[in-house]
């Protein structure tokens, strides 16, 4: 059969190759298509009731994408002529950054003061020109203790001030609009630091993060991918010693990526720094099918059989193995499909429509280009002596094998619980990047990065005006600042207070909250009537005047403590605020503080899934039920060995972990179909006993698996060189998972078949003795 | 032969002045005619009510009474009264609005019983916490803007002058507006704010016109939509109310304290 169909692509082949061809390249014009996904919200799914949250807040008040901009003078402090000057034009220039709606600074704070019953709202900083030295000092002093500047806008050692600018925007298209506000404040930056060689510039913010996300997926496609294939070329010729066996491979992963990356822009999903890895993680599968092929073909080859007819040698042999093998990964990839993370399910179900093409590919058009190159391979690693006498030791010592990886198992797996969960956002990205340098220098010297929202409002639907509720929000506040993860607490009852001063001739001791609520209630209108445009207090404050908002601003701590951070927020409430109504904390912060939770939970169910349709699988493939469970074995131990090793030596995991799981056992199984298959096929066709099928199949494939096993190593490494954290993380768990994986289908896997094979037979001694007895 | 093709000229500009006007000059000449119009009612008196709406669909209303004192030369005097909420009842804003410096401002406050001056540049902030500024609703002055006539064009089947209006006033929150003045009534439809770097931000669209005094235009709905943050507010302006013998007496500090 198979023979009858090779046969007919060997006489076809330059038709196959030519079909094929127009085919990737229709495919491949999707590229054109290709997006980028910038936005952090990617990583959530519509309905994550943490991003509901924040999108309910951000209606009642505005959305609050920033970009912050921080400027250090060489020496002195900021409250000089010339960097005053500096700071009003440049608040002007950022007046202009596109979907802009509210730039504050130091110099446009709206500033309320009284002489007597005149009341005076105006910018900070007027005009410089007509400043006296004892101005500038006054301004100083003020702005050092007033609560909504420092550590906000002005750092306490008055060295470092921000620029806070809120981007609106339109979402029409949403990544242009992101690339059109950083493009405009990258400028002006540099402007800034041309002309004042003394000024330190940074820019940081929600805007630049989404930056970050959309240049480090490029950067990762534009260098993970080539080093890739270069690597795999490399190691192509050096285990195959075959030049055209190179030029099969390589012609087979770049048609296979064209088409995968090309359907992709085709089917308009964009890419994102998550699932920028698909096209990598797809050459090594595609060289997987390849090199088993391959040295099927090439043995035939040098045995002496003519090469049209090695050819069907090679996929009659492989051609149980290949499709089993590709139907488990492409059941791990989908898998993800249960991810929490919408760019994880790309990741997956962009590698698993690129392993159902690489499947096409190595069937159709592989036989071709084996037809069509000359046969000049000779591979030259590990001789089928050498797996003879490796098979041997492991035969031999097969017990010690059993018991030291059980031990090695049970000990690691302890690590496991020491692994704590944490996405610290800003350190997804490595010190390469500009965005991680100047947000890593803003929380060192001016403000933290993270932040916790809460909308604030009474059970009974009281206006904020109540005094009852502004000094519970007072007290609130105070509570916070008092905490050591806090930088600084935005909230209305700071300007209250002002405003009940302002009323009462600026006389310090009416520094309080006013005492009714009419007075709130009129002093806020009377501010708010002076406020200029953009610098209202509507994201502050409901259209009702029935909620508040109050912002906390956070060190870099890690996620754990944010979550613990917030539910002594909570407690405190419960206790000190029972009338209060909707309280929970939002925003960013908090979104990524929970993600890693729920990303595992979501991938529990997917993932027990995915393991019994694999076990399925193998059951099918060897047709029984023993062999195919216990096959299971060495698919998951690795994992649980490298999560234990993670977890004595690294400790932190982010969201990626969910998904390495799922990803590699679909993968790691496919070296033990390919091992059992063989095994089988000795056992039952050769009707050898099992230790000469464990000799046969290492003698047979140990040289492909070896060489797969390698490659697929390599290709996962080398996301640890990624910029991106989550990458990186994901690079090296899943490198460590294959690793202990190979090991545990040489060294595992033959002990555990030879185990059940001798206690069938003495099950059927004791049963024959049984007999004899009756 | 040169002489008398500009003889042929100079009838023909005489004969069509129109032909010789700039832009410029025809946005002024249309904004003239407007405030012309519009003159002489001496003062009025009306019920507002506003109604805000935020992105989320939650609606919250404000109610005052508004009072005007026509003033020759100058911007007028506006006096207005908050009705509701409950807790700034009886709170009253006395406005002397000036076309390119900033206003004279007092307030009372019922809760201090005081009245305060405020002193302030300000006036593109939003009024109440509504999408109104202030600027958008005090009293419109000619010289508050330069003007640039655009084209004739029908909005919802009146025809309208499609007019740009640049204001003069420093520290307004625009660089623009755009604005399309029914020809009959001339009156504005609608306006288009444009921010601080050029974009849309706001539309106003008029309403619910009545004529007054069979002379005076008064639109009974103003409707904001504010374009970048989703968040709306509806002005209803009722019981329009002309020769109320107000004097400048009505509108003084003094005064404030006394209004109910």
């Amino acid at each position: 059969m198979i023979h009858r169909y090779t046969g007919w692509v060997v006489n076809a082949r330059w038709y196959i190759l030519i079909l094929i061809a127009g085919l990737v390249v229709m495919a491949g014009y999707g590229i054109k298509d290709l997006q980028f996904k910038s936005d952090y919200r990617m990583f959530f799914s519509d309905d994550n009731p943490q991003l509901t949250a924040l999108e309910n807040l951000q209606k009642t008040y505005t959305r609050d994408d920033n970009v912050l901009l921080v400027l250090t003078p060489a020496k002195g402090d900021v409250f000089s002529p010339e960097i005053l000057t500096i700071a009003q034009q440049l608040t002007k220039d950022l007046w202009q950054t596109p979907y802009s709606t509210r730039v504050d600074s130091l110099v446009n704070f709206q500033y309320s003061h009284a002489n007597g019953d005149e009341v005076t709202v105006e910018d900070l900083v007027g005009d410089i020109t007509q400043l006296t030295p004892e101005d500038l000092t006054r301004i100083k002093l003020y702005a050092l203790q007033e609560p909504l500047l420092v550590n906000r806008l002005v750092s306490p050692n008055a060295k470092v001030m921000g620029f806070n600018v809120v981007i609106l925007r339109p979402g029409i298209n949403q990544d242009s609009e992101t690339v059109e506000v950083t493009r405009y404040v990258r400028k002006l930056a540099d402007t800034l630091r041309a002309e004042y060689p003394d000024l330190d510039v940074r820019i940081t913010g929600s805007i630049l993060m989404d930056t970050a996300f959309a240049e480090s997926s490029e950067l990762d496609m534009r260098t993970l991918t080539p080093a890739m294939l270069t690597i795999i070329a490399v190691a192509l010729w050096f285990f195959l010693r075959s030049f055209w066996g190179m030029v099969t491979v390589l012609l087979m992963m770049t048609l296979a990526v064209i088409a995968t990356v090309g359907m992709t822009g085709w089917l308009g999903i964009a890419f994102s720094p998550s699932s920028i890895p698909a096209p990598t993680i797809l050459l090594t599968l595609v060289v997987a099918n390849s090199v088993h092929l391959l040295t099927s073909f090439y043995k035939s080859v040098n045995d002496g059989v003519n090469p049209h007819e090695a050819i069907g040698n090679s996929i009659a042999k492989n051609f149980k193995a290949i499709v089993f093998c590709n139907f488990t990964t492409v059941i791990g990839f989908l898998t993800m499909n249960s991810s929490e993370s919408p760019p994880f399910r790309d990741l997956g179900n962009i590698t698993a429509m690129g392993v159902v093409i690489t499947f096409f590919l190595s069937i159709v058009l592989q036989p071709a280009l084996m037809a069509i190159f000359p046969a000049d391979g000779r591979p030259r690693w590990g001789s089928n002596e050498g797996w003879k006498k490796f098979a041997h030791f492991v035969i031999n010592y097969r017990h010690y094998c059993l018991i030291g990886m059980t031990i090695a198992v049970i000990a690691l797996a302890t690590g496991i619980r020491l692994n704590t969960l944490d996405d610290e956002y800003v350190k997804y990205f490595d010190p390469s990047v500009e965005f991680r340098r100047d947000t890593d220098y803003t929380s060192d010297h001016l403000t933290g990065i993270y932040r916790i929202d809460y909308s604030l409002e009474k059970n009974n639907g009281d206006r904020i005006s109540d005094p009852d509720f502004l000094q519970r929000v007072d007290a609130f506040v105070q509570w916070y600042r008092q905490q050591p993860e806090v930088t600084h607490v935005f909230a209305v009852t700071d300007i209250f207070k002002r405003l009940n001063q302002n009323m009462h001739s600026d006389d310090s001791a009416w520094y309080r909250l006013p005492e009714t609520a009419e007075m709130s209630a009129q002093f806020l209108l009377l501010y708010e009537m002076s406020l200029p445009y953009g610098l209202d207090l509507n994201d502050r404050i409901n259209v009702n005047k029935s909620a508040t908002r109050v912002s906390v601003t956070l060190h870099s701590i890690s996620s754990q403590q944010v979550l613990d951070l917030e539910a002594r927020a909570q407690a405190w409430l419960k206790v000190n605020a029972p009338n209060f109504a909707r309280h929970e904390g939002t925003g960013i912060t908090l979104l990524f503080a929970h993600i890693g939770q729920r990303n595992i939970a979501s991938m529990i169910n997917g993932l027990l899934l995915a393991a019994v349709i694999i076990a399925l699988t193998l059951i099918a493939v060897l047709r029984s039920a023993t062999l195919g469970l216990l096959s299971l074995v060495p698919n998951v131990i690795p994992s649980i060995m490298v999560f234990g090793v993670w977890g004595m030596l690294v400790g932190q995991i982010g969201m990626a972990s969910s998904v390495v799981v799922a990803m590699t056992l679909g993968i790691l199984v496919d070296d033990t179909v390919h091992f059992l298959t063989q095994y089988q096929y000795a056992r039952n066709q050769k009707g050898l006993l099992p230790e000469a099928a464990v000799e046969y199949a290492f003698s047979q494939i140990g040289n492909a698996l070896w060489v797969t096993s390698f490659i697929l190593i390599l290709g996962f490494a080398i996301f640890a060189i990624s910029s991106f954290k989550i990458n990186q993380e994901m690079g090296m768990l899943t490198t460590l998972i294959f690793a202990v994986g190979l090991l545990a289908d040489f060294v595992l896997l033959p002990p555990i078949l030879l185990f059940i094979e001798g206690f069938k037979k003495s099950a059927k001694a004791s049963s024959l003795v049984e007999k004899k007895a009756v | 032969m040169k002489l008398k093709s500009l003889i042929c000229g100079v009838l023909l500009m005489a004969a069509f002045p129109a032909l010789a006007q700039t832009d410029e000059e025809k946005g002024y000449a249309i904004q003239a005619e407007a405030n012309r119009r519009d003159n002489g009612y001496i003062d009025s008196m009306h019920d507002a009510v506003m109604t805000l709406k935020n992105a989320q669909g939650e609606v919250s209303t404000r109610e005052f009474v508004v009072k005007t004192l026509e003033v020759a030369d100058d911007g007028d005097k506006e006096m207005g009264i908050f009705h509701s909420p409950a807790d700034v009842k009886g709170t009253a804003v006395l406005t002397f609005s000036h076309g390119t410096k900033p206003d004279d401002q007092w307030i009372y406050l019922p809760s201090l019983k005081r009245v305060k001056r405020v002193a302030t540049v300000n006036k593109s902030g939003p009024f109440v916490g509504s999408e109104f500024a202030f600027e958008d609703i005090s009293s419109w002055e000619l010289d508050k803007y330069r003007y640039r006539y655009l084209r004739d064009e029908e909005i919802d089947g009146n025809d309208c002058f499609v007019v740009e209006n640049y204001p003069v006033y420093e520290y307004s929150g625009y660089t623009k507006q755009i604005e399309w003045l029914d020809k009959k009534m001339y009156q504005p439809r609608k306006i288009e704010f444009y921010d601080r770097k050029g974009a849309l931000l706001k539309t106003l669209t008029f309403s619910d016109y009545n004529q007054y005094l069979d002379r005076y235009w008064r639109a009974g709905k103003l409707q904001m939509d504010n374009v970048q943050n989703g968040k709306s507010t509806e002005l209803l302006r009722k019981n329009y109310r002309f020769k109320n013998n107000f004097s400048d007496r009505d509108f003084t500090e003094n005064a404030l304290k006394n209004v109910r």
